[in-house]
C-alpha cells in the first residue's frame, strides 16, 4: 500500500526550555532544532531565551552564545564569521542564508526559528549531510580544461571576457540555493542543483576553457539541468547576492545556440 | 575507559589541513604518483585561506618594471631582517612561476587593459630597493583568497587526492623522534583512524584564535602547533604575531592592505593624514606593524575617533565607486554588514586586530621540519614536515608583508611536493603502527570527552584570550608580558577542572572546541614567554622597555618547547641564516627599518 504519512521521524517534537536568566529585559527567544543522533528520540525544538543584550547582532552570535553561555551541547558549522565560507548555512526564520551576516533582529516574527538546511539528511542539530552536493560539484569537473600547450606567462583575457565570469565565481558552496529548490528537493539524486549549475556556467563562461563542448554534452540530460524550472528560490536566497538562475538559464541558451 | 573503533589506513603522503598551502602540496604529491590523503576538520573551501583578500605577491612586472631582487629586498627588510635569506630567496624566486601555474589552473585573476594578471600596491612593497610603492600583488578583486581556494580543490579533485574532511586530527604518531602518522577522529560517525604515511605534512595554519580580537577565524587553532609541542618538538618565533591594521572595529572582521593599496587612507580626530609622519615615503602603504603602532600611538596621545576615542577611520569614500565596485566589492560588502557604512560615503572605523602568526613549526626552505641537535641547528625531524602559517621557513622573519603569505603557501606547498617527489618511493614498506604509540592519543581524546569539572571550555579560552590580548599586544612591556606569562599559567592550571558536557562521539563540537584549546594554551603560553625574553624591539615584537632593534644579542630565532603535563617551557636559538639560497644575490646585511 502506498505510504501517505512522513516517517515517524520526522515528527518534531518541543523540547526543552531554557528561561531567560533573571533581571533581563531584553528578551528573545531562539527556538532551535535540535537531534541527536546518539540518542532514541525524535528532533525537537529547543527554546532559548536570551538577554540580547549580551551578543552581538548576527544569529552566529546568538548561536554561539547558546552554545558558549547556556548549552555547550548545541552542534553548528561556523568558521570565518564573515560570509565568505559557506560554513554556517541553515534555515533561519523561513529562509535558507547563513547565521554570521544575517541580524536576528531582520527576522521577522516573535522568535527567530533556526534548522539545519531543509531536505538534507540531519548528521546532529544544524549540521547537515552535503556529501551529495559535494560530488555534485565535483562531477562538473571544477578546474580549467585546456588543450593548448600552456603559454610561458599568463593566458592572456581582456577585462571583458573576465567581467564574464562577475557574479558566478564568487559562490561560496554554502548550499542555500540548492536545499531551497523544490526541484532539487523532488529529485536531488539527479538534478545537479543551482550552485553546481553555477559553477558550470562559471567554467563555460571562462574564455580560457577549451572544454565547452564537453562541458555541454555532459550537462545535456533531461534531470541534470532541466529540472529548473525557474522558480528562483536560488536567487531569493543566495547570501552572496548571487543569481543562479540567470546561469541556468544561460547554458540552456548556450544548448540551444550550438544546435541552431 | 570507553573502547573505540580504530581504523587504520596507509598512504605515502598525509597532509593535514586543506587551506592554500595543504591544497598546493597535496596536489603536488598525487601529481607524483604518491598515495596522498588529506585530512582536513573543515571542508576544504571553508580553510581561512578563502578570506585572504588583497593578493599574492610575486615581481611579474605587469604594471612596469619588477624585479625579483626588489621583492626580496623588501621581504627581508619587512622581516626585520629575522627571516631567513636562502628561504626568502627560493620564495621570491619561484612566486612568478607559482602565480603563472595558478593562472593556468583557472585563477580568475584581475586583469589589466592588455589582458595581464592586475597587480596593486601593498604595504611595503618597493621599486628599486626602497625607492618608492611598487604594484606587484596579483589580485582577484578583493577575493584573491576565495578564488585561489576554489580553484586549488577543483585542482586537488583532478589529481585524485584523497580527501578525508571533517576528520579532526588529534595528534602526531612519534617512533623515537621520526613521525610515522597521525590519528584522526572522523566527526559525523564517532570512529577513531589511524594514518600510517611516510610523510606527514602540517598544514594547519596560525592560532589567531589564542587572541580575543582576532581577523581569523573561528577555526584558526594552531592544531599544528599544538600537535607539534605535544609530540615535544619546538615552535620558532612565536613571540611574533601580527596586528592587521584594519580590523572593523568591534567586529575584528578584516578589511583588506589593498583598501589601501587601491589609494585609501587612514586619519586621526584631526582629520589627519598621520602616517605621512610615521613613514614619509610609503605612507599608509607601510608594513602592517608601523601601521599599527602609528596607530596605537595616536590612540593613545587622544586622536583616536568615536566616542571613546578608541579607533581610526579608513576612507575610500574619496575613490572612484567604480572602482570599488570593480576592484574592492567584497570589503565594500563587509563594511556595510559589519560597521553599517557605505563606504562611497563614509569612512570605516578600524584598529589593529590580531591577523597572523610568523612563528611556527620550524623547517628548511623544502618543507622539512627541524630541530636542533648538537651542533646542527638544522637537523631534520623524519617523517615530518610543515607548510603555511602553521610554518616558520622563515621567510617572513619578525613582520610578514602583506600578499606574501598567499605566495608563501603555494611556493613552499609546491616545494613540499617537490620534495616529496624526489624522496619518496611509492608504496614504500612502513613500519606496523604500534598500539603505544597512539593509545595516548585516544586517552586524552578520552579524557577530554569526559571532563566533569566545573569550568566550561568557553570560559576558560575566554580567560585565555583575554590575557594574550591584553598582555601581549600591539605594543608590549617586561610587565604586561609577566602579567601574561602569569595569567596564562593560571589557565593552563585550570585544564583538570575543565567540563565537557555533551558525551557523545558524533559531531560533539564541545569536544572539538576542548581539543581546540588544548591546541591553543600550549601557544598562547609560548607566545608570551617568548615575548618576555626577547629583550629587543624587532618587527611585530615592539617593547617599550627595549624599544630598539639589538642584532648583537638577538639577531637569532626563538626556539619554545612546551612540557604539557607541567606547564614549563624551555627556550634555546637557531642562528639566522646569514647566507642566500645562490650567489646570484648578496646577504643583505640588516640596517636601520625606514619607510
Amino acid at each position: 500500500m502506498v505510504e501517505l504519512l512522513l516517517p515517524k521521524n520526522s515528527k518534531v517534537g518541543k523540547g526543552r526550555h531554557y528561561p531567560a536568566p533573571a533581571g533581563a529585559t531584553n528578551v528573545k527567544r531562539f527556538s532551535v532544532y535540535r537531534w541527536d543522533p546518539e540518542g532514541t528520540g525524535n528532533p525537537v525544538w529547543d527554546t532559548y531565551d536570551l538577554d540580547t543584550t549580551k551578543f552581538g547582532p548576527m544569529v552566529l552570535d546568538a548561536l554561539i552564545y547558546i552554545k558558549n553561555a547556556v548549552d555547550s551541547t548545541l552542534a553548528f558549522r561556523r568558521s570565518c564569521r564573515e560570509g565568505v565560507c559557506g560554513s554556517c548555512s541553515m534555515n533561519i526564520g523561513g529562509r535558507n542564508t547563513l547565521a554570521c551576516t544575517h541580524g536576528w533582529e531582520e527576522v521577522p516574527g516573535k522568535e527567530v526559528q533556526i534548522s539545519p538546511l531543509p531536505h538534507m539528511p540531519v548528521v546532529k542539530d544544524l549540521v547537515a549531510d552535503l556529501t551529495l552536493f559535494y560530488a555534485q560539484y565535483a562531477s562538473i569537473e571544477p578546474w580549467l580544461h585546456t588543450s593548448t600547450p600552456e603559454p610561458q606567462g599568463e593566458w592572456r583575457q581582456s577585462e571583458d571576457d573576465r567581467a564574464k565570469l562577475d557574479g558566478l565565481y564568487e559562490c561560496i558552496l554554502c548550499a542555500c540555493c540548492t536545499t531551497s529548490c523544490p526541484s532539487y528537493w523532488w529529485n536531488g539524486e539527479k538534478y545537479l542543483g543551482p550552485a553546481t549549475l553555477l559553477q558550470a556556467r562559471r567554467w563555460l563562461a571562462d574564455s580560457r576553457d577549451e572544454a565547452t563542448g564537453d562541458r555541454l554534452d555532459a550537462l545535456e540530460d533531461p534531470f541534470k539541468l532541466y529540472r529548473c524550472h525557474t522558480i528562483m528560490n536560488c536567487a531569493q536566497v543566495c547570501p552572496k547576492g548571487l543569481n543562479p538562475a540567470k546561469a541556468i538559464g544561460e547554458i540552456k541558451e548556450m544548448l540551444v545556440e550550438r544546435v541552431v | 575507559m570507553a573502547s573505540y573503533e580504530v581504523i587504520d589506513h596507509r598512504f605515502d603522503v598525509v597532509v593535514v589541513g586543506a587551506g592554500g598551502s595543504g591544497l598546493r602540496a597535496a596536489l603536488g604529491c598525487a601529481a607524483a604518483g604518491l598515495k596522498t590523503a588529506c585530512i582536513t576538520k573543515v571542508f576544504p573551501t571553508r580553510s581561512h585561506t578563502v578570506a585572504a583578500q588583497g593578493g599574492i605577491s610575486a615581481s611579474l612586472g605587469n604594471m612596469g618594471q619588477d624585479d625579483w631582487r626588489w621583492h626580496m629586498y623588501d621581504t627581508v627588510k619587512g622581516s626585520d631582517w629575522l627571516g631567513d635569506q636562502d628561504a626568502i630567496e627560493y620564495l621570491v624566486r619561484n612566486a612568478p612561476a607559482a602565480v603563472y601555474e595558478l593562472e593556468h589552473w583557472g585563477v580568475p585573476f584581475s586583469r589589466t587593459p592588455d589582458g595581464k594578471i592586475y597587480q596593486r600596491a601593498f604595504g611595503g612593497m618597493t621599486r628599486n630597493f626602497g625607492e618608492a610603492p611598487i604594484q606587484r600583488t596579483c589580485a582577484a578583486a578583493d577575493r584573491t583568497g576565495h578564488a585561489m581556494l576554489h580553484t586549488m580543490y577543483g585542482q586537488a579533485l583532478s589529481k585524485s587526492v584523497e580527501f578525508f574532511i571533517e576528520y579532526f586530527a588529534l595528534d602526531l604518531i612519534m617512533d623515537e623522534g621520526v613521525c610515522r602518522g597521525v590519528t584522526a577522529w572522523k566527526l559525523d560517525d564517532g570512529t577513531l583512524h589511524r594514518f600510517s604515511a611516510q610523510t606527514v605534512v602540517l598544514a594547519t595554519g596560525g592560532y589567531g584564535r589564542a587572541y580575543f580580537s582576532c581577523t581569523s577565524a573561528h577555526t584558526c587553532t594552531g592544531d599544528g602547533g599544538g600537535m607539534a609541542l605535544r609530540a615535544g618538538l619546538p615552535l620558532q618565533d612565536m613571540e611574533f604575531v601580527q596586528f592587521h591594521p584594519t580590523g572593523i572595529y568591534g567586529a575584528g572582521c578584516l578589511i583588506t592592505e589593498g583598501a589601501r593599496g587601491e589609494g585609501g587612507y587612514l586619519t586621526n580626530s584631526e582629520g589627519e593624514r598621520f602616517m605621512e609622519r610615521y613613514a614619509p615615503t610609503v605612507k599608509d602603504l607601510a608594513p602592517r606593524d608601523m601601521v599599527s603602532r602609528a596607530m596605537t600611538m595616536e590612540i593613545r596621545e587622544g586622536r583616536g575617533v568615536g566616542p571613546k576615542k578608541d579607533h581610526i577611520f579608513l576612507h575610500l569614500d574619496h575613490l572612484d565607486p567604480k572602482i570599488l565596485h570593480e576592484r574592492l566589492p567584497g570589503i565594500s560588502e563587509t563594511a556595510k554588514v559589519f560597521a553599517g557604512v557605505d563606504v562611497t560615503k563614509a569612512p570605516i572605523p578600524v584598529l589593529p586586530t590580531v591577523h597572523y602568526n610568523m612563528g611556527g613549526i620550524p623547517t628548511n626552505l623544502y618543507g622539512e621540519a627541524v630541530i636542533i641537535d648538537g651542533e646542527n641547528p638544522d637537523a631534520v625531524v623524519p617523517g615530518l614536515m610543515a607548510v603555511g602559517e602553521a610554518a616558520c621557513v622563515s621567510v617572513h622573519g619578525a613582520n610578514r608583508l602583506g600578499s606574501n603569505s598567499l605566495i608563501d603557501l603555494v611556493v613552499f606547498g609546491r616545494a613540499v611536493g617537490l620534495h616529496c617527489a624526489e624522496t619518496l618511493k611509492p608504496g614504500a614498506t612502513q613500519r606496523e603502527l604500534k598500539p603505544e604509540w597512539t593509545d595516548p592519543h585516544i586517552a586524552r581524546l578520552d579524557r577530554l570527552r569526559h571532563a566533569s569539572g566545573s569550568t566550561s571550555v568557553a570560559d576558560l579560552r575566554l580567560e585565555m584570550q583575554t590575557a594574550s590580548q591584553e598582555d601581549a599586544a600591539v605594543y608590549r612591556t617586561g610587565e604586561t608580558l609577566e602579567s601574561g606569562v602569569r595569567r596564562l599559567d593560571a589557565v593552563h592550571a585550570k585544564r583538570p577542572d575543565l567540563r565537557v558536557t555533551d558525551r557523545g562521539m558524533i559531531w560533539n563540537t564541545d569536544l572539538v572546541e576542548a581539543l581546540e584549546f588544548e591546541n591553543l594554551i600550549g601557544q598562547a603560553i609560548v607566545t608570551v614567554a617568548g615575548a618576555v625574553n626577547r629583550t629587543e624591539s624587532r618587527g611585530a615584537h615592539a617593547r617599550e622597555d627595549f624599544a630598539s632593534r639589538d642584532d648583537a644579542n638577538w639577531m637569532k630565532h626563538t626556539l619554545t618547547w612546551f612540557d604539557d603535563a607541567t606547564g614549563k617551557v624551555t627556550i634555546d636559538y637557531r642562528p639566522v641564516h646569514s647566507y642566500t639560497m645562490t650567489n646570484d644575490i648578496a646577504y643583505i646585511p640588516p640596517k636601520a627599518r625606514v619607510y
